[in-house]
């Protein structure tokens, strides 16, 4: 059971890593060396974007013969050089669910936000989410990352996690990737590294189907991969979670969208085997509702 | 104001009064009180342009209520007044400029288009240390040139709060056209949010105000006509690519109110004239972030002036400009009232005035035209099997330097690459001359494989006769680059020295742009030398139009032949489009050289040129 495990996380690190590569464009770069053909355009496309720089591609700073933006001829004393927006820093907090969730042992909210922090290519980030019933928070992740960008569409990101649940409490440190994949597929994967060799893998897909200008679906998938067991926060190795769900908003603003769904969930392996144990459904479907909105 | 010299207002057939007239007559009949406008708070200062004529100038930068909306808002005014006032100079003639700042903040203004010292151009943190609050800053400067320009704020986002006017220059002898009315038009764009707030917004969601985005029903009603296979396959490159094909414009009239004369279509800008007579239109896009298509529907235009340079009169029904670039046309009006309008680029809005006869008549205003969406031109250049344009000189077959490995081993790539690539198309002068014609070979800098560039076009075109998206057959006569043929040529005979080339870039998820795939604060200058003649070979790797400024001297617009085409101080770069043009560095100094869309400048697509 445990090398099955490890495997299928091995595998699904190379899976997921070679999807993420060749979204890059540079594997598919690197094996094209041919002169793309006037009429294909999926080839053509693979040298417009993404790719390693040719070794002999012109420097930026080959025009400056030496000048600095502060220093050289003309350069003004004791006056600050002027500064653009790309040297200052924005931040915004997204929450891309916050909503009740109407299940079988009775309702609960939910939320899951993103907020950064920093300049274009490097940022601060928090991502949260959780579970709270009754008041009290059952579950929770909270996530403070680094953000680094690594290519047109895709940033590395990497920290540390604290998980909450019923049972103990459970720290990771985190590795992972955000980004836009070809199609318009919003992924955000990451594997998790704890204590005692715990093992996670997690990826997020989102995808927005536009009815309108201001009705939009939105399919989510998300996946959550063990490496090992850990009876005491429920969870068995291999594939543990799996759950599906649209859901259909309104654009008020750009920023306020109400939004009513349904998600369906599983968990499956030996974390099936525990909840069953427990006397807990494996299988879910439930109605959610509520507002996704950013400032 | 300064009427010291009567002589500047010397317009043939035009008496002085009747200019002023003109400007105060429009501005009148703008608060005709139906319009939402006339109860606004700032209806006084807006009913017409002041204009202040003279050699010494007091310019007075404060803080104004306004009201363009219904919503009252606080913009920045010169001397009052939004549009700034209008400033009539004499070629030949040194003007002082008092710039006083009555802001809380510091504040600058440029001359946009104007030859002068450096240290007179008004870029904070490059020509000066702009002007800070309570200060008097002097301009003091010899004027070289005549023709229409305009001035600005280059601090932050001021431009876009109201601080931009208009500056006519007549030349040192008198005016070789002959008009009986004279009016600037200068174009803007307003919005009620904090500049700064929108582009916040942009830097989270770049497609923020874009509500013209491929929906559902657009793919449904693709299938229905053209059939799955093909309604796919026209989504195939894009959704791949993760471009959108309906990305026209960054802020949309979802915030943006757009102004004439800083009026608003309801509020109705009008200029009076005659019957028979001649109108002038000086025309300034003195926007922040908006390209505009203007057109007066019964009156063909006939252009004479590109950025206050004399053109070979063309004529045409329509012309495209960008935020910086200038036209003057003359119009013979035919009936009583002829709306002057002015659709943005992306088809979201429009600005709108009126030609009358008379006070409070208006003509009808034109729908606006449906949204066109990018082609496979726009992202792909001379690659595209697609060929909107009909331009016979567009020779598809540059290479980039990562094609093939003839490039690398060509060692000083650009000028000798250029020239193998290019045997076929040059003559035997052009053997003797590599320079005689720009270089075809696409050198892309190493910094454009990274997060700040989203693509990169190794195939671009360089036909100068494509009207833009949008305008392509559109049933009217466009104006384009290659209508434009400054009158007396290239101010230099010399051939260029050298070539410089430099890509613009940019990622649209991430709202960044730059120069070769490096924003502002991570660039070095580029050096131009003291007294060379060079070309500037500019292509545009973005699917946007970006209006390139040059700061200090003029950038002459050459074809891909290197022929002289015109002398601008403002080119707008089509998608995947390559253009060059050559500058003679005579200004020594420190020159600002950007994107003139505010957000783009801001966001990175800047640079410094050092002329030594």
């Amino acid at each position: 059971m445990i090398i099955y495990s490890e495997y299928s996380l091995k595998f699904s690190i190379r899976f997921f890593m070679s999807v993420f590569l060749s979204s890059l464009g540079s594997v598919a770069y690197a094996g094209d060396t041919e002169k793309p053909q006037l009429h294909e355009h999926s080839a053509i496309k693979m040298t417009m974007q993404g790719g390693r720089a040719p070794e002999k591609s012109r420097s930026p700073h080959a025009y400056a013969d030496g000048l600095s933006l502060s220093s050289g001829p003309y350069s003004l004393s004791g006056v600050p050089r002027i500064k653009m927006a790309d040297e200052h820093s924005f931040w915004a907090t997204t929450f891309n669910r916050f909503e009740v969730v109407n299940a079988d042992p009775g309702d609960f909210g939910r939320f899951d936000g993103q907020a950064w922090f920093g300049r274009t290519y490097n940022r601060m980030v928090i991502k949260a989410e959780g579970e709270v019933a009754n008041g009290a928070l059952t579950e929770s992740a909270t996530e403070l990352l680094f953000s680094h960008a690594i290519a047109s569409f895709w940033d590395i990101q990497s920290g540390i996690r604290h998980d909450t649940s019923e049972g103990p409490a459970r720290d990771w440190l985190a590795l992972g990737f955000q980004g836009l994949a070809p199609y318009w597929f919003e992924i955000d994967g990451a594997v998790y590294l704890g204590e005692q060799g715990r093992s996670m893998l997690q990826i997020e897909v989102e995808y927005e189907l536009l009815f309108t200008q201001r009705l939009i679906l939105q399919p989510r998938f998300e996946t959550t991969i063990y490496g090992q067991n850990d009876e005491d926060a429920g969870v068995g190795s291999g594939l543990s979670r799996v759950s599906a769900g649209v859901r259909l908003r309104y654009e008020f603003t750009r920023q306020i969208a109400p939004y009513v769904g349904v998600e369906w969930s599983g968990k499956y392996g030996s974390t099936a085997d525990l909840s069953r144990a427990e006397g807990r459904d494996v299988h879910d479907t439930m109605l959610v509702a509520g507002v996704r909105f950013w400032f | 104001m300064n009427w010291k010299k009567p002589a500047l207002f010397d317009f043939p057939g035009v008496s002085r009064r009747r200019f002023v007239q003109g400007l105060a007559a429009g501005g009148a009949v703008a608060a005709i009180p139906t319009s939402t406008w006339a109860k606004s708070t700032r209806a006084a200062a807006y009913t017409s342009v002041p204009v202040l004529a003279g050699r010494e100038f007091d310019l007075v930068i404060s803080p104004i209520a306004v009201n363009y909306t219904g919503r009252a808002r606080m913009a920045t005014a010169i001397n009052g007044s939004i549009p700034a006032p209008t400033l009539i100079w004499r070629e030949g003639e040194t003007v002082t400029l008092r710039v006083t700042n009555k802001l809380s903040v510091p504040t600058s203004i440029h001359w946009h288009g104007i030859l002068l010292p450096f240290g007179m151009d008004g870029v904070p943190g490059i020509s000066y240390g702009g002007i800070a609050p309570g200060e008097t800053f002097t301009y003091r400067f010899k004027v070289q040139q005549s023709g229409t320009y305009w001035y600005h704020s280059h601090t932050g986002f001021q431009e876009m709060t109201g601080m931009y006017g208009s500056i006519v220059v007549q030349p040192a002898i008198g005016d070789a056209l002959k008009t009986q009315r004279d009016y600037v038009v200068q174009l803007s764009d307003w919005t009620d949010e904090h500049p700064m707030s929108v582009f916040a917004r942009l830097k989270t969601q770049s497609d923020y105000y874009n509500f013209n985005q491929p929906t559902v029903a657009d793919f449904v009603a693709d299938v229905s006509t053209k059939g799955v296979k093909q309604a796919l396959s026209i989504r195939k490159m894009w959704n791949e690519m993760r471009m959108s094909p309906r990305d026209l414009a960054d802020v949309s009239a979802h915030t943006f109110t757009y102004l004439m004369n800083g009026a608003t279509p309801s509020a109705n800008w009008s200029g009076l004239y005659s019957r028979g007579e001649k109108v002038r239109l000086r025309f300034i896009n003195g926007s922040s972030n908006t390209f505009y298509d203007v057109r007066i529907p019964g009156a063909p235009l006939t252009v004479i002036q590109a950025d206050g340079q004399n053109i070979e009169p063309v004529t045409v029904d329509e012309f495209r400009f960008g935020p910086g670039e200038t036209y003057d046309v003359i119009v013979e009006p035919k009936d009583d009232a002829h709306s002057i309008f002015a659709q943005s680029m992306d088809r979201t809005g429009y600005a709108c005035g009126t030609l009358t006869t008379r006070a409070g008549l208006s003509a009808p205003v034109p729908r606006l035209d449906k949204p066109e969406p990018l082609t496979m031109t726009d992202m792909m250049g001379a690659m595209s099997h697609e060929a909107p344009g009909t331009d016979k000189n567009n020779k598809p077959g540059l290479m980039t330097n990562h094609d093939g490995m003839k490039m690398d081993h060509a060692g000083m790539a650009m000028d000798h690459g250029g020239m193998t690539m290019d045997h076929s198309q040059h003559s035997g002068k052009a053997h003797e001359m590599p320079l005689a014609t720009p270089s075809r070979t696409v050198n892309h800098a190493s910094t454009e494989y990274g997060p700040s560039t989203d693509m990169r076009v190794d195939m671009p075109r360089t036909n100068l006769d494509d009207p833009g998206v949008g305008l392509r057959n559109n049933g009217r006569r466009v104006l384009t680059l290659s209508d434009l043929h400054t009158i007396g040529g290239a101010m230099d005979p010399r051939l260029p020295e050298r070539e410089v080339e430099l890509h613009l870039t940019g990622n649209m998820e991430r709202y960044s742009w730059s120069f070769d795939g490096l924003e502002f604060g991570a660039s070095t200058p580029v050096h131009f030398r003291h007294g060379e003649r060079l070309r500037v070979i500019l292509q545009n790797d973005t699917m946007m139009t970006h209006p390139m400024h040059l700061h200090g001297m003029w950038s002459e617009l050459e074809n891909d032949r290197g022929e002289f085409v015109a002398r601008r101080h403002t080119i707008a770069v089509q998608p995947a489009q390559r253009i060059s043009f050559q500058v003679t560095a005579d200004a020594l100094g420190r020159w600002a050289w950007h994107c003139h869309l505010l957000f783009h400048m801001d966001a990175g697509m800047f640079r410094e040129v050092v002329v030594s």
